[in-house]
């Protein structure tokens, strides 16, 4: 893959708390913030690190399925909403169901190598706790192909996900599995713990692995997993800065405070199309080894990773197509820790997912977000050791089953 | 007939009460789910919801949609599967109006009597009087030519007496639900002297089908349940005079016995505020309807009589919120508890420090929601009534009485042939009462 034509970088990245089940103060039966409260937070959050909204050119906004959860569309006239000063600039909304985010960016970064902007300002977000559970897996359904959806599951995208673990049980073994499934749990319980905005920053269980290895029921809910091994229902946003070197002299921050996007790979597979292979992320495979590729590293290079852990089967057979481990061997890998935060290869360092949270089209930016912190040494009790001779961060944002993909590499 | 005939033309008597609700709305669930399997299209299931006000029915039904509702989202992984050949209907959202739509169809408010000559099962919860079931029950027995079956969810009148008053040769059972029976798991099962075998096979299979929790009880007036809840309540009274004598007033008396009962004994209520639940009326109509059939025993106290005289009644409001009775609740807390000597509500506030300071040091309990449900509830409740055992203060000799009696009352159903045996009475106490242990127990010995 050609190199960038042009540096670009990725700055002053925000996150709102990611509300929902999990944390103290969310209450389902009582009024909560709209989704402009989410998108103005994050949105001000990052103009306020750029010295405002007079230095961006345009903007970006990611979000899947705000029409059904919110009753609402045409989102890129939020932006002006966001602060008035950028009212009449250019803005967009893109979708990729749960790799939307990862859409914003590559949509930011195009403009950058496009030379029309020099500052993008991206938001992702999605407020999903508008309905219950049960409504939610609807609203999230289009992800996949439609016309599965009849003789799909109730909860639609949990059953494609339930049945990967069913094909990975039989193929390479179901105790060994399931106990990768509980060990993914526990490091994004234990990550979460540590970062204020984590869904899953209040969670007091003692025992995580032992409280994941619970049996699933699949009268009431899926075969293959369980509730614990589900990624969150979120209301949250994340923004973050996308900008050349111009841009980042226009805005005053030294490249220092920066993270350089060394390398992308933006990949998509037929919708319609069941996957190749039950037991690989074959999409994501591809995604990342372009990413790589562009960037001239390998994986050994990359100290820490986010990767789209919507559930810990999708978690564990991205450990494998990251090609941290064999195929097969992805539970052992994070059996023996190596993903833990004190692991050789600390992955979703915030809690993913499964701990941070889900707000589905905010995902993607939340992942640049956490590596801009963990690279810049700006995480807080989060920061992992980011080693002298490993000094990239890796992303892999998924939308639908293995089908949107989007992965980064950025460079301290 | 086979069990889905038999529910094909049904009434429930007294519908849009609070038993009678709940008991339409699991009969209404059943009776569409048996329409919805494959092997019954082209049946048609009828289900008369019978009750005597328009607008009580009108509410029923509404009560009947948001419940449906709740349980329509709770079973949708099944649901899809009933509705698999249902192309158009794809949505989880689209799956469960169906459902809501295809249980209510099943249902049909009246305020006509003449709708259960078709039926083949009548469900009875109306008031708690023999004259009038045995009246009902004659009518219908008289102008229906299907000899049907019926179902009383009377909760203290002896099944005979029915049976043998409106010549119904054996066609009853009891089958008494817990309020609310759509939340409640147990059932009480009782026979009549002459109850049909086939009658008390269906009842098994439909409490089955309901998932239910079945014990069965002899046909003696008041069964288990109320075998225990009354005379708990006449013990509750001898408690109060019992307290009045160490120089309590009666309000203070009242709230002493209320709090003991609920926190030292770990139950989910004090015996006052249940009777607030039950209702101070209900509880004095289930004695005056036991009373006749208790030899050697009074089946009756002075205390609810005064109460009822001064208006106080209890019961909840149609929300399911608590009203005032012999006490006053304040978001389900209690904040004052009523004086029948000087007629007058007093708060809590003001008696608290010097009941506390009668009733003197007591061990501390464990909560009761840490108890209930928790299998190592033994770890939990056997040092606390360890220490309640050596505990020399008039609370701690007061809460171990109480504890004693309790267990005195249980096995005096057993003994009494009420019970069928020392297990059936803890079932209905842990299930119908939600009592976080047994009352015969040895925690005392």
């Amino acid at each position: 893959m050609k190199k960038l034509r042009r540096k670009v970088y990725m700055v002053a990245g925000y996150n709102t708390i990611s509300m929902g089940s999990g944390r103290k103060e969310f209450n389902p039966k009582k009024e909560r913030p709209g989704l402009e409260d989410y998108i103005k937070e994050a949105g001000q959050g990052t103009l306020k690190l750029i010295g405002g909204a007079k230095n961006v050119d345009e903007c970006v906004i990611g979000n899947f399925m705000a029409s059904r959860f919110n009753r609402q569309a045409n989102l890129a006239a939020f932006f002006p909403f966001i602060d008035e000063g950028l009212r009449y600039k250019p803005a967009i909304r893109v979708e990729g169901a749960c790799g939307t985010g990862g859409l914003a960016l590559m949509s930011g970064i195009k403009s950058i190598l496009a030379e029309t902007a020099e500052v993008v300002l991206a938001v992702g977000f999605e407020v999903q706790n508008t309905v219950k559970a049960i409504y939610c897996a609807d609203f999230l359904a289009p992800a996949g192909w439609a016309a599965n959806r009849k003789d799909g599951h109730a909860y639609f995208f949990p059953g494609q996900f339930s049945d990967r673990a069913g094909a990975y049980f039989n193929k390479f073994g179901r105790e060994m599995t399931r106990k990768g499934f509980a060990r993914w749990y526990r490091n994004a319980i234990e990550n979460a713990r540590l970062c204020p905005t984590a869904q899953e920053y209040h969670n007091t269980t003692k025992d995580l692995e032992a409280a994941a290895m619970a049996e699933p029921n699949p009268k009431t809910f899926l075969e293959n997993l369980t509730a614990l091994d589900c990624s969150k229902v979120s209301d949250g946003a994340s923004a973050i800065a996308i900008m050349s070197e111009e841009g980042l002299k226009r805005c005053g921050i030294p490249v220092s405070d920066a993270v350089e996007v060394v390398g992308y790979g933006q990949v998509e597979e037929d919708i319609t199309k069941p996957p190749p292979e039950m037991t690989a992320l074959t999409t994501m495979k591809t995604a990342v080894s372009n990413a790589l590729e562009c960037a001239g590293i390998s994986i050994q290079q990359v100290a820490t990773a986010e990767i789209h852990d919507c559930f810990t089967v999708a978690g564990i057979m991205a450990v494998e197509a990251l090609g941290l481990a064999p195929q097969g061997k992805g539970p052992e890998y994070v059996i023996a820790g190596n993903t833990a935060r004190d692991g050789n290869f600390p992955i979703n360092t915030t809690g993913g997912l499964i701990g941070w949270g889900h707000p589905t089209g905010g995902t993607g930016v939340h992942m640049a977000v956490t590596l801009w912190e963990q690279l810049k040494g700006k995480a807080g009790a989060s920061q992992v050791n980011i080693p002298a001779d490993r000094q990239y961060g890796l992303m892999a944002n998924m939308g639908g089953d293995d089908k949107t993909l989007v992965s980064i590499v950025f460079k301290k | 007939m086979t069990y889905e005939e038999r529910l094909q033309h049904v009434s429930v008597l007294g519908a849009a009460g609070k038993m009678g609700s709940g008991l339409l709305l699991l009969t209404a669930v059943e009776m569409a789910d048996l329409s919805l399997k494959p092997g019954n299209k082209g049946r048609t299931f009828v289900l008369n919801a019978i009750d005597v006000s328009d607008e009580a029915l009108s509410g029923v039904m509404r009560y009947l949609r948001a419940q449906i509702l709740k349980i329509a989202e709770k079973k949708v992984v099944g649901l899809r599967a009933v509705y698999a050949e249902r192309r158009e209907l794809v949505d989880n959202d689209e799956i469960i109006a169906q459902y809501i739509f295809d249980v209510m169809n099943v249902v049909r408010p009246t305020t006509r009597l003449e709708a259960a000559y078709d039926s083949t099962m009548i469900f009875e919860a109306i008031k708690e009087d023999s004259a009038l079931k045995i009246k009902i029950f004659s009518q219908i027995n008289q102008n229906n030519p299907k000899q049907p079956w019926f179902f009383t969810n009377t909760s203290s009148i002896p099944i005979t007496v029915i049976d043998e008053g409106a010549g119904l040769g054996g066609r009853i059972i009891g089958f008494h639900f817990y309020n609310p029976p759509a939340v409640q798991k147990l059932v009480e099962l009782i026979h009549s002297k002459h109850t049909l075998k086939e009658v008390g096979e269906f009842a098994l299979a439909y409490a089955k089908n309901l998932r239910k929790v079945v014990v069965p009880a002899h046909d003696i007036a008041g069964f288990i349940g109320n075998g225990h809840f009354m005379r708990d309540i006449l013990y509750a009274v001898e408690v109060i005079h019992t307290l009045m004598d160490k120089g309590m007033s009666i309000s203070e008396a009242i709230y002493a016995t209320n709090r003991i009962s609920q926190e030292y004994l770990v139950r989910p209520m004090g015996i006052f505020q249940l009777i607030d639940y039950v209702g101070v009326d209900v509880c004095s109509f289930i004695m005056f309807v036991m009373n006749p059939y208790t030899k050697d025993e009074e089946i009756h106290t002075k205390l609810l009589d005064k109460l009822l005289e001064q208006g106080i009644r209890g019961g909840q409001y149609s929300d399911g919120s608590q009203k005032d009775g012999v006490m006053k609740y304040e978001k389900g807390k209690i904040v004052a508890v009523y004086d029948p000597l000087k007629s007058e509500y007093v708060p809590v506030s003001l008696m608290q420090a010097a009941v506390e300071a009668k009733l003197g040091a007591m061990p501390a309990p464990p909560a009761w929601k840490a108890v209930v449900g928790n299998k190592a509830k033994d770890d939990l409740l056997k040092p606390y009534f360890s220490q309640l055992k050596s505990a020399e203060s008039v609370g701690a000799e007061i809460a171990r009485n109480y504890v004693k009696k309790s267990r005195e009352i249980g096995k005096h159903l057993v003994s009494g042939g009420v019970a069928f045996n020392d297990a059936d009475v803890n079932t209905v106490l842990l299930t119908g009462f939600f009592h976080a242990y047994g009352p015969i127990n040895d925690y005392m010995d």
